[in-house]
Parts: C-alpha cells; structure tokens; sequence
C-alpha cells in the first residue's frame, strides 16, 4: 500500500468519534461540525481586502492632485486602523508608510540634484553645476532648483507613495499565506514552498541580530560593516540548518503524498496545461502584432482555459483537502465592489475633467478638491462599516 | 507497533556505525523511554521510526524497522505521516503555517481528510491539549510549553498511532514540563497512542515510562526493560535513583511518592548529622566563606549590581524594579517560568538591553556605555545557544581569537579548554563537539578575559548526567576563586547543586530572592528531588547526603 487514498469521511470519522469519547465536550460541539455562525473569528476573504487596496492603488495612479491623494491615503489609513487583526504582519504597515516616506524624499531629491524637465520661472535656489562631457548629454547636475519642478517631484512620489501605502493596506490586512488557501490544488504546494522561503527573511534577520549580540560578548564591536560582515558565514549557516529540519518536519508530516491517478488522466493533464500554454503565448503574440488581431483574442481565451482545466485536473493528483476555507461572502463583493468603484469612477473622472485631478505645475496654481471625484474616493471607506471588526471577540 | 530488527546505521563518511544492534519491539499503547548519555545515537533510532533516517538524513540502513505493520524500507516519512507524529527537539522549526488553528489542521490537509472530520479534531485536539483560548493566536507570540504543546497538537490531529519526540521537556520550565507530560499521559491512557521519546531530564519522565530502552554507550546494543530494572544499571539516573542507590533500596523507587515510603529509616539515620550539619544548612559545604552580603560587617565591592531597574520592549515590560547585588563568590541560581524575564535581566548584566530606568553596573562600569573590549574583562555570558559565541573552524583558531580579543597572553585560552576539555584536539571543528563540549569550550572563550563576573543562560540544555556533573565541578572551582557567577536555569537539581542563592521571578518582578534551601524548600516546582523525598529535613542533594552518611559511618 504504497500510498494510502484518504478513505470516505466516515469510516474514519467513526474511529475518530469514538476516540473522543475520552474528551466528552468535544462530541457535543462535533454535533454541528461547519455551523456557518460559528466562523474562525469573523474574516473577510483575504482576496477581498487585496483586490480593494489593489482598486484604491489603481485609482491613485490615475491622479496626481495631491488632496485626493491624501484623501486616499486618509481613506486606507482609517480602514487599516480600524479593520487589522492584531497579528505580527500587519504591524508591516508602519514599515510600509516609512517606506512611501522614503520615496517621496528620494523623489525630491533627484529633482534637486540631478534637474528637471520642467520648465520652471520660480527659482527657489541655484546650486553649483557640474560641468559634465559631451557624451553625457542630458543629464544635468546642480544647477537651479525651481519651485515648478520641485511641486511636480513631489506630486508624483506622492502617486507612487500611495500605491506603496495600498499594497501596505493589503498587507496589513490580510495575512499574504492565507490568500494560498485559495490557489488551486496543483500549485499549493509550490505555494506553501514560496511562503517558507518569504520567512526565511525575517529569521535570518533576527539570527544577524542575535549573532551581533555574541560578537559583543567576544568583545569584539558589535556595530558597523565589518561585524556584519563577520556574522555572515554563521548567519547562513543557521538559516540552513532551520530550513533543513524544517523541510524534515514537512516530510514528516506528509507534505508531497500524492494519490494514485490513472495514466489517461495524467496524459491529459500534460496535454492540457502544455497545449493550453502555448495558447496563451500564441494567442498574446497575435494580439501585439498588427496584423493577429483577429485569431489572437479567441486562442488566448481558448488557452487560458485549457491550462486551467490542465490544472484542475493536475489538483487530482494532490489527495489534499481544505480546513475552513475563507468564504467569499457577501461583505467581500462589498469590499471588492467599493474599491473598483473608486477605480472606475476616478479613471472616468480623469476621461472627463482631466485639468482638476492634474493639477497645473507651469504655471504653479494651487490645487483644489474636484467635489465629485472627492465623493467617489470616500466610496472606499465602506469596508471599515460592512468588514467584520476582528478586535471584537467572535 | 514500533518493532527494530537488528537495525544498525551507518552515517556517510562515518567510519562506525552511529547505533548497532538494535532489536526491540514497542508494544501498542505503552509510554516507552529511550535514555542514554549524549551521543549514543538516541536521535537516530527516533528517526528511524518516521523514516526521517535515513530517507532524509542519508547513511545506510541495515536490519529492518517496521511501524504499525509498515516497512521504512519501502515507505518515505511522507507515506508514514498517518501513523507516526515525529515533534523534534526544537518546535519552532517544526511550524510550517502561522496560526495555532491552522498549524493543527496542516497535517491533516496534507492526507486529504474530510473538511468536517478536520473541523472536529481540531476542536477535540484544542481542548485536549488547553489550546482553546490560544486558536487564533500567532505562534510566534506564544511561550516555549505553548509552541511544545502546538507542536504536539498538530501532529496528534491525523491520529496517529505512533508518537515520537526527541526532548519534549528540556526547554520548559518544571510546570510546562509537567503540562505536556500530564498531555502524554492522557493519551498514552485514553487514546491508547504508543509513544517513544528520548528526554535528558530522567527526573520528570521516569515516572510515566512504562519500559526504557537504555542505549549504554556508543555502539553498545540496547537494554530493554521495566525502568526500576533499567535503572539500577544504568549510567544515566535522576537524583531519586541516585537516593535509592545510595540507600540500597530494591527495587529502585522511581517516584517521590515511592521513594518517601521507603525513606523512614533513611530520614531517622540522617536526624543525627542533620543536627550537626545545621549551621550549614542550605549552603554546600564546599563552599568556601559565607558569601552572603548581610554577614559582612564592610560588604566588600559587589561584582554586579542592578538597582531599581525596569526594562521595557515593545510595549511590553520585561523587568520591573529590580534590585539586585551580586558579591564575589556567590552563585545565584535565576530561576522562574518561560518567559519571566531571567534572560533579559542577564543581558541587561552585559549591556545588550538598555536599561528603560534604573541602574546596572558591572564593578564600576555601566556594561551598555563600555566599549565591548573593556567589558569582557568584567562581566562575560554564556548564551542559551553556545555556539553563538564560535566562528572559526576550528579550537585552535577559535582560542587564538579568544586571546586576542581578551588581549590575554597567546595560550591562555588554549590552557583552560584543555583543562575544561581533555582530550579535544586542536584541528577539532567546533561543530562537531557535543552540546556539553561545545559548551565547555564557550565558557573558555568568555573565561579567557577572567570576568569576575560569569553569567551563563541555561547552561544544560541538552546535557546529560556526566556533562552536567563536569560543568558542576568547574563552576564550583570558579565560585572558589572569587568569581561571581549568575545562572539563569529551569533545572532545580542545578539549582541545587549549585547556587548559594535562588532569585525567583515572575512577570519582571522578584518574588523570592534567598538562601537556595529556604527559597527552593518552600515551593513545590522549585524543589529538587531529593528535598521533597526527605522533607521536613532541609537535605538539598544526593552528594550531600552521601557525605552525612559518611560522616556518620566514620
């Protein structure tokens, strides 16, 4: 018996009734096994929160009026403050917002000192320029620094925090490894591989940390490169030797079994997923040449759909099963629909009244708060009012 | 259920076989132990019952082991996994999701149960093993007996019929450890699950063992049998047995309980000498002068001082006003829970946490404002994990280093580990020692600047008898010579052996802080064996009895 097939839920839920016999409480409660009421402690599909926050980072690309930027991050924010589980990842928010802060400064800073191609009158102040050779043409260093050009630098960190800020969001929202519970059978297993690999980073960092601790018990100095330097073959080695037993915790726990299929079966998994490829790659080819318009779009679809049949039917090969899988609800189409029509109405918004959501740089004006694309975004904060509240004990 | 037939392993580029001549077989539903010294290949025959070795590990393996009627040879862990739950000695690389609820139900995905079977045994599990309140918890915020606990949880969810665990009790403190015991308990009795696990600390699993298997050295074949039997023969024993053996009881008592009965006379022979060891009592006789602070008419210059001191980490308050003074010569055994801030204390001693109020010095210094070359000279710690302080590859480079950042003489580290460890050779590479080994060779690195100040963090971890037996010797030797040593430690038999003083703490706080025998007599988790066996005396240790007795013969 090489591997054994999972044998029907009641064969061994019988064995497993009885076993509990020893717990008595247990039984009552196995009485109602999946009581809908009775969710893991009320969470929205976590392919919610990321199609929300990835809709709000999308609607911020379409716009570089700074208010309605605010406005979106203000919008997130409150989402994310009031909607976080109390969980160590979505404590990365912080990370995130410092790291959008970082682009906006990285973004000024270019434009002081390598220029812009704005067009500017304002001088705010000249810095010494560099005189550079002729191959280097059209790159300027130093030289004046104008007000225009620096409104418009930050204007656009400003977009590109905010997309950072919404990722954020998502992340901080939703734990990235429960959106694998998701994923088709075929691929969980190369998922679960990805997300052990993602930690492989934290842990390395925290083994840097602790190996820089001993370096000071030696006596040696604790700070700089050289001590980071030094820590790095032990460092490594740890990190292999933890990804090693845990990859033997893995096998033992029987992680890879994988169920007897019959050979025609496999033949058209193969089939399927190599045919339904090259498809896809066919049909997008057509459709970025001029003159594939036409067999492009129906072979990408008919592609598309053959590899996802390939990998349903690869699932049949993984006898593995789902423990309360995240629902999709009617909160999480709320959540998605109010962020596609942040998207949707601020991409109108910007067909229609293109001068309000970009501000004018040359000449410099202030910007003002289109009203109705203002209203939209808000749109965006129904997750905090219909998304379950996870600090409230369930 | 379990059965070895002649099984010996072979590593690759091993010359010996690392375990031979393993024959025996585990009955259905029975708690059997597996002892031995460090080294004898205890992990090896774990592994060989989930098949992690040798599919896993490589090296060859000869002879035959079969589980639940299935053949390793033929069968990787991964077609096992529904009959053996294997929990390493370290849990945390045991998680593979982030959450208690699904790390419960992970195993079980993986061999394709019904969602609603899942739903239920990962209910019945969560009560089983106290989890409940814990279902959503991250398991990286949990403490070291709930991580053990998950760990054991996740794999009890498939129902297996074998359950194997290497060490489930050394890291926890004696009331975790007593939590996850009383857990294999109930499933050894209710559940009829076999269990095979390997555990250092004899003195809190020989009770509920119901056979041992004592490997008794390197390649020696193993002995099977009742564990009074076992452990009249064999080289490892916790303190009751050292107390029977002593006392010459048959058959060994294993328990307090046992050992109580049978301690009448034991107790009538000792009233005698414990009246003439009185003005001695709680304190070893070894030692060398009275040490404690208050019997000093000028207290002399303490070597470590924390006073009002108050860490904060994350929000979280670690230590809370402590004082604390430490004069040369003392031992002082930190004790309490997982968790209690034992740790952060010693390394605030070092100058690795920052005080958030409050001071710590060190002699005269302020360890986190000196330079980490002039500290070395004052204070030194020994971390949870040894090999920490170790990068070269090897002792001879290693102690080269030592003296050069010590600025000692060149030789000076070299002596003490030849003292601490006789027979390591130069080309030896530090991985390769034993824990205790490597331990010992730790301890020279941080002793070569002679620190007046010595601090070690659960130092025996992972060592047996012998190895806890040397590092008692040395330490003693130390305390002799002036040095003040702190130890941070769940193991009251340590404690025992060794401190002249308990600091008991509990969420940051001291609660106790005294005499080892008046601290430790008076709380039941904190004491040792052999105090609890020969209560109302104050007896602390076997040695101490065997020198009374002794004395009395004389």
């Amino acid at each position: 018996m090489g591997s054994r097939p999972a044998r029907p839920p009641g064969g061994r839920a019988d064995g497993a009734a009885a076993r509990a016999g020893a717990g008595g409480a247990p039984q009552r409660r196995a009485a109602h096994p999946t009581r809908p009421e009775r969710r893991r402690r009320a969470q929205l599909h976590p392919g919610a929160w990321w199609l929300w926050a990835l809709a709000l980072g999308t609607a911020a690309t379409r716009t570089t009026n700074p208010l309605l930027l605010a406005l979106l991050i203000t919008v997130s924010a409150y989402v994310v403050a009031t909607r976080r589980p109390d969980t160590p990842w979505s404590r990365s928010y912080g990370a995130f917002v410092k790291l959008a802060l970082a682009v906006i400064l990285i973004r000024l800073l270019f434009a002081i000192v390598l220029g812009s191609p704005i067009p500017g009158t304002q001088t705010l102040l000249t810095l010494p320029e560099l005189p550079l050779p002729a191959w280097a043409q059209g790159i300027r260093l130093g030289g004046e620094v104008t007000a225009e050009a620096l409104t418009f630098a930050l204007y656009d960190g400003l977009r590109l925090a905010t997309l950072l800020i919404c990722v954020g969001a998502a992340n901080a929202l939703a734990n990235p490894s429960r959106l694998l519970k998701s994923l088709p059978g075929a691929l969980y297993e190369m998922g679960v591989a990805v997300v052990v690999a993602l930690t492989f980073a934290p842990n390395l960092i925290a083994d840097v940390q602790r190996l820089r601790a001993a370096r000071r018990l030696r006596g040696r100095p604790d700070k700089g490169l050289r001590g980071l330097l030094h820590v790095g073959l032990p460092v490594l080695e740890g990190a292999l030797e933890r990804s090693v037993s845990l990859a033997a915790a893995m096998d033992a726990r029987g992680y890879g079994r994988t169920a007897q299929v019959p050979p025609a079966v496999r033949r058209t998994t193969a089939a399927l997923t190599l045919g339904g490829l090259l498809g896809v790659c066919a049909g997008t080819y057509g459709l970025l040449t001029a003159e594939g318009a036409a067999y492009g779009f129906p072979l990408l679809l008919a592609g598309l759909a053959a590899a996802l049949a390939g990998l349903r039917l690869g699932g049949r090969r993984s006898p593995r099963t789902r423990y309360r899988p995240d629902r999709w609800d009617v909160r999480a189409w709320l959540v998605v629909a109010s962020g596609v029509a942040v998207a949707a109405l601020l991409a109108l918004a910007a067909a229609r009244d293109p001068a309000a959501l970009h501000p004018g740089v040359v000449p410099l004006v202030a910007p003002t708060l289109p009203l109705w694309p203002a209203a939209a975004v808000l749109l965006g904060l129904l997750p905090a009012f219909v998304a379950p509240d996870p600090k409230e004990p369930s | 259920m379990i059965r070895f037939e002649d099984v010996s392993v072979t590593y690759d580029g091993a010359p010996e076989p690392t375990v031979r001549g393993i024959d025996f077989e585990v009955p259905e539903g029975e708690l059997v132990l597996l002892a031995g010294p460090s080294g004898v290949g205890k992990s090896t025959v774990l592994g060989a019952v989930s098949g992690l070795v040798p599919h896993f590990t490589g090296g060859t393996l000869r002879g035959r082991v079969t589980v639940a009627g299935r053949d390793t040879r033929t069968h990787k862990p991964r077609e096992l996994a529904d009959v053996v739950g294997t929990v390493g000695q370290d849990p945390l690389s045991h998680f593979v999701t982030d959450t208690v609820e699904d790390e419960l139900a992970y195993g079980m995905e993986s061999l394709g149960l019904a969602p609603d079977v899942m739903r239920r045994r990962v209910e019945e599990t969560l009560d089983l093993l106290g989890l409940a309140g814990l279902r959503d918890r991250p398991i990286a915020t949990l403490s070291g007996g709930q991580q053990q606990r998950v760990a054991i949880g996740s794999v009890l969810t498939p129902h297996p019929s074998v359950l194997v665990l290497d060490e489930p009790t050394s890291a926890l403190d004696p009331a975790a450890a007593e939590e996850v015991l009383a857990v294999l308990q109930r499933l050894v009795h209710d559940l009829g699950t076999t269990v095979l696990m390997a555990e250092h600390r004899l003195e809190r699993v020989i009770q509920y063992a119901d056979q041992v298997v004592l490997l008794p050295s390197p390649g020696a074949p193993p002995i099977l049998g009742d564990p009074a039997e076992v452990m009249a023969v064999s080289p490892v024993y916790p303190p009751v047995v050292a107390l029977g053996r002593l006392a010459g009881w048959s058959p060994l008592p294993l328990t307090v309980r046992d050992a109580r009965r049978r301690a009448g006379d034991l107790r009538q022979r000792l009233e005698a000498s414990e009246g003439s060891a009185l003005q001695g009592r709680g304190e070893l006789r070894d030692q060398p002068r009275t040490t404690r602070t208050r019997h000093h008419s000028a207290p002399p210059t303490p070597s470590g001082e924390a006073r009002a001191l108050s860490v904060t980490r994350a929000r979280i308050q670690a230590l809370h006003d402590i004082t604390l003074t430490i004069t040369p010569g003392e031992t002082i055994a930190l004790m309490g829970r997982n968790g209690a801030g034992k740790s952060t204390l010693l390394n605030s001693l070092v100058g690795l946490v920052k005080p958030s109020s409050g001071t710590v010095r060190v002699g005269e210094a302020t360890p986190h404002r000196t330079a980490p070359k002039d500290l070395v000279r004052k204070v030194g710690l020994v971390p949870q994990e040894p090999r920490d302080l170790l990068y070269a590859d090897t002792v001879a480079a290693e102690c080269a280093a030592a003296d050069q950042d010590a600025g000692t003489d060149p030789g000076t580290c070299r002596a003490l580990v030849t003292e601490l460890l006789p027979g390591v050779t130069d080309d030896t590479h530090p991985r390769d020692l034993s824990e205790g080994q490597r331990l010992a060779l730790a301890l020279a690195v941080v002793l070569t600047a002679r620190p007046p100040l010595l601090l070690l963090d659960e130092p025996t971890r992972g060592l047996d008898y012998a190895a806890k037996a040397r590092l008692v010797t040395v330490l003693r030797a130390l305390a002799a010579e002036g040095h003040a040593i702190v130890l941070a430690t769940h193991d009251v038999e340590l404690a025992a052996e060794l401190a002249h003083r308990v600091v008991l703490l509990a969420e940051g706080e001291v609660i106790a802080d005294g005499p080892t025998a008046d601290v430790v007599v008076s709380s039941p988790s904190f004491a040792p064996q052999v105090t609890k066996i020969l209560a109302p005396q104050h007896w602390l240790t076997v040695a101490q009895v065997r020198a009374a007795q002794e004395e009395t013969g004389r």
